[in-house]
């Protein structure tokens, strides 16, 4: 472990009072309680207005006509609109969405029309009255077949949208973006390399699940303030999208309010804007009156953002010594009807489909590709999760070809500090090496086990992950931090507490510099008109970003006390410290004043007048080494991402060997926090990953029928892991090599405890069974069918 | 306003909630569900997949767990209901000190309901094994945490202690 971390003249040792400590959350009580209020939770009296939406049943078709007439008679129907309401496009990475469809539907589900009525039930009963004729054509389903020549153009206009510098859509193709890594000469190393390993692996689409469905409450009022309560990991950057999108209207970002009280799980589901700017629009034709628009369990599945599908075709080659030489990538990415998000996950994996490991050659090419299925966007993982399950199948393979332990090759291959990445930058400090090592032993890897029962065999499986955050170059966060006459703290940040804990580590860190005790600050959710800017609350990034900017704000407030105190009493500020809520003096032992005694009123000097006041104080960050700028062929010459954490899982499995169920007997996960500044919330994020990672290789895939329609879009057909799905049991091991730039050397965890879940069963079972599995999920019935397949030779 | 409200053919029923006497006007097909957040102003049980998959609708109708959201607000009529508030009104329950204690949940939304399951089994069964804990949340749907701190706190909670 590295010690001797310093930030801007904070303590430079491990001696931490709040940092490092498994504080009980700030939210806790809330929660437990049933007080935590969510977006459905607040009422909004008996003007409250419902909407709902008429969507498409076809995935791909012309618009001929709408005819709203007799919705618009129905009982209860205050207003209806279409697409002819609001002609504006927009998207967070590239504007390739309409709010209402126009003149085409893309995929099934897409909102053709909205009505608002009185109650709920008369808005649901008028949708159906609304009457759409479509002229079907004919979907485009599958990625590979998407790019075919002569294929349909899904946006025959992609070359004229507005979009971020960093992608690089191709003219008249279904491709929206291509990210293309060249760096050395893949052709020559493959030539000279002892072993080279082809093959294809397949990742369906997987489901967000979070519990709380999308909700969004909008209201513009008779002064033309738009106010939106929403369940949203973004608020700002939502505010920013109806602010753009709405602007023909006449907004301004002053005018758009968007508040978001507690949200009932994320995952990436809630990241951006998707449903809301249709609540949000709607209300803006019945002013005075708030519009909730719920989706039910349904449209959670084929109406939000869906991870995305990939095929991906990967060549790997290698020395006898076990020495990585060159890395292929192709990935074809299923990104769905509109790609304004999903195009990002494409650029991310992108630019690290080599896994964390040290190439030298290499050939990456992602492609993000139109298709008429749902639009994919960010998930947990983003992208990592999706590209690893191949790469990490692949890794094992290849050792086992060379004759070498899967787990020796990866300590050999592994990236470590210094090592250059694929776009040229260099590797941030990293544990790689000890969490592989920790996860080994957890999982008493090279020990072969026995199963007691003569049905069931016993496999062991290992997979490493990385990934970075995947945000603009200049995604930024900023904090205010305020005393109270108590001189209790309340603190505002823009970031989302989605269940990971962030409001409990930011007062975490604010108690660390200012010495208040975390259970007398309060940290809460944000509100645009008050709390600063923060980007979105994704990418594993808050902790780090925000947490920055939270620590220089606290930084900032103590150097106010203490120029107040030097103020009144004459001592140099170097020389003056905080302690239990109370400022002392090195060159004097007998100084001692408390915080609640000045921090509001200020201190009275010996001719009665005062110094000092409230003690207030901002924070901000931005990274400003990062820059999204390289050359479109090769992928180099910029610094996109601003560092990579990374980790290692490892699996004891048993297997039917009849059946092919599988049981997880023991899952190890080592990741490196860099410093875990609530170590029992980093457990929370290794289990809770990890058993949402377990569920995509196991069991859970979107199944779509081949009109594009999705066949299980609920909880009966979906399924997700139940208490009865959980491994017997769970190892977290943190690791913690400091990140120099992270707050007490901080970097986020959040969502790369899923990444490895699925190539260390697909290794696992190879371990136990000798049968390799190439597309996931890997579910009972596909073990079962590889079994016979084997033993039939 | 409750979604079968504006139906004609309303029904006056009377319920308790968290030991409060209520006497609440609500349509034939309204489910209890709607008529507790929209009727009685009890926010807990909260609205997740509205066909009984997930659970987080959970509310205790004479001590024992249902989901909400399959029953008739009508349906309800002389039975007690219980909600998370209810659990709370005089403080944290044993139970949810412990689970305060283990961080058990993370986004919170299924809270409510797992609180009243577990309560529920505690009550039947003071001294629950893991499976036991496992079997009485099974229908209460988790996204975030992977239960196991869940399962850590009721096993705390039950007379054994944690095992």
């Amino acid at each position: 472990m590295t010690k001797g971390y310093s930030f801007e003249g904070e303590s430079a040792n491990d001696d931490f009072k709040a940092v490092g400590t498994s504080a009980v959350r700030v939210d806790g009580l809330d929660k437990i309680s049933g007080a935590a209020q969510f977006v459905d939770d607040i009422d909004f009296g008996p003007g409250l207005l419902h909407a709902a939406i008429v969507e498409s049943p076809h995935a791909y078709a012309k618009i001929v006509s709408i005819d709203t007439s007799e919705a618009e008679r129905a009982s209860g129907v205050v207003k209806v609109a279409t697409g002819k309401d609001f002609p504006y496009k927009f998207g967070m990475y590239m504007e390739d969405r309409y709010i209402f469809a126009q003149d085409y539907v893309r995929f099934v589900g897409e909102q053709v029309a909205g009505v608002v009525a009185r109650s709920h039930r008369e808005a649901v009963q008028a949708a159906k009255l609304v009457k759409v004729e479509y002229e079907i054509l004919e979907p485009l389903l599958d990625p590979k077949g998407a790019i075919e020549e002569g294929a349909d153009l899904i946006h025959p206009d992609l070359a004229d949208y507005t979009y971020v510098p960093w992608f690089f859509p191709q003219k008249d193709t279904n491709i929206a973006h291509w990210r293309k890594i060249r760096k050395g000469d893949t052709e020559k190393a493959f030539e000279e390399a002892d072993y080279v390993l082809e093959d294809t692996y397949t990742v369906p689409r997987y489901a967000h699940c979070a519990i709380e469905p999308h909700v969004t409450v909008s209201k513009l009022d008779q002064a033309d303030r738009l106010t939106v309560w929403t369940a949203s990991q973004s608020p700002h950057t939502q505010r920013h999208l109806f602010a753009e999108a709405l602007a023909p209207l006449g907004f301004s970002h002053k005018d758009v309010r968007v508040i978001t009280p507690y949200v009932g799980g994320g995952f990436g589901g809630k990241a951006g804007v998707s449903m809301e700017i249709l609540g949000t629009a709607l209300a803006t034709l019945v002013k005075g009156r708030p519009v909730k628009l719920r989706w039910t369990r349904e449209q959670e599945f084929y109406n939000t953002y869906q991870r995305q599908g990939v095929v991906a075709e990967l060549k790997v080659g290698v020395m006898n010594d076990g020495t990585l030489t060159a890395v292929e990538h192709k990935l074809y990415w299923d990104a769905g009807a509109y790609v304004e998000y999903g195009a990002n996950v494409v650029n991310a994996a992108g630019l690290s489909a080599t896994g964390p490991y040290r190439v030298p050659n290499i050939t990456n090419d992602s492609l993000c590709i139109y298709t008429n299925l749902p639009p994919g966007g960010p998930y947990r993982g983003f992208g990592y999760s999706e590209f690893h399950f191949g790469l990490e199948s692949h890794m094992d393979r290849i050792a086992e070809a060379i004759g070498m332990d899967p787990v020796e090759f990866r300590m050999k291959n592994a990236i470590v500090e210094g090592d250059e990445l694929s776009y040229g930058a260099s590797m941030n400090p990293s544990g790689m090496l000890e969490a592989i090592e920790k996860t080994a032993e957890a999982i008493k890897w090279g020990v072969e086990e026995e199963s007691e029962n003569p049905n069931t065999v016993i496999g062991k499986g290992m997979a490493l992950f990385w990934k970075a955050p995947a945000m603009p170059p200049n995604a930024s966060s900023a904090s205010f931090l305020k005393f109270n006459e108590d001189g209790s703290i309340n603190i505002t940040v823009s970031g989302m507490e989605l269940g990971q804990g962030y409001l409990t580590v930011m007062a975490q860190i604010a108690s660390e510099v200012l010495t208040v005790p975390v259970d007398k600050i309060r940290v809460e959710t944000p509100d645009t008109d008050r709390n600063p800017y923060e980007w979105q609350t994704v990418a594993s990034h808050v902790t780090w970003s925000c947490g920055l900017a939270v620590e220089k704000a606290a930084v900032e407030a103590r150097s106010k006390i203490f120029d107040v105190i030097h103020q009144v009493y004459g001592y140099e500020d170097d020389s003056l410290y905080l302690e239990d809520e109370t400022v002392k003096c090195r060159t004097d032992a007998s100084f001692s004043k408390p915080l609640h005694e000045f921090v509001i009123d200020g201190i009275q000097t010996e001719e009665g007048t005062w110094r000092g006041g409230p003690i207030v104080s901002s924070g901000k960050f931005m990274p400003e080494f990062t820059n999204a700028l390289s050359d479109p062929e090769t992928g180099q010459g910029g610094h996109p991402n601003v560092h990579y954490t990374v980790g290692a899982t490892g699996v004891v499995l048993e297997i039917d060997k009849e059946t092919g169920r599988i049981w997880v007997r023991k899952a190890a996960l080592a990741v490196d926090a860099g410093r875990a500044l609530n170590p029992d919330l980093v457990v929370g994020q290794i289990t809770g990953g990890l058993v949402q990672g377990l569920a995509t290789v196991l069991y859970e895939d979107m199944r779509y029928d081949d009109k594009g329609k999705l066949l299980n879009p609920n909880f009966t057909d979906y399924k997700i892991p139940t208490a009865f799905d959980i491994p017997d049991e769970i190892i977290p091991i943190i690791v913690e090599v400091p990140q120099p730039d992270g707050p007490f050397g901080a970097r986020g965890v959040g969502e790369h405890t899923m990444i490895g879940a699925a190539p260390v069963i697909a290794n696992a079972v190879y371990n136990a069974l000798g049968v390799r599995i190439k597309s996931m999920p890997i579910t009972q019935e596909k073990v079962a069918m590889a079994i016979l397949e084997k033993s039939e030779g | 306003m409750a979604r079968g409200s504006s139906e004609r053919t309303m029904m006056n029923i009377n319920i308790s909630v968290n030991g409060e006497e209520w006497a609440i006007d609500v349509a034939p097909a309204d489910v209890l569900l709607d008529a507790l957040r929209e009727k009685v102003g009890t926010k807990g049980p909260k609205i997740g997949c509205e066909r009984g998959d997930c659970g987080s609708c959970t509310v205790l109708i004479d001590g024992r767990s249902v989901r909400s959201c399959l029953v008739l607000a009508v349906e309800a009529e002389g039975y007690e209901i219980t909600t998370v508030e209810g659990v709370s009104n005089d403080g944290l329950s044993e139970l949810q000190e412990l689970m305060l204690g283990e961080n058990s949940f993370q986004c919170g939304f299924c809270a409510p309901g797992i609180v009243l399951s577990a309560t529920e089994l505690l009550e039947i069964n003071p001294n629950p094994t893991r499976h036991d804990v496992q079997e009485a949340i099974a229908g209460n749907l988790c996204r975030c945490t992977g239960y196991e701190p869940i399962i850590d706190a009721v096993l705390s909670a039950g007379e054994g202690g944690p095992r």
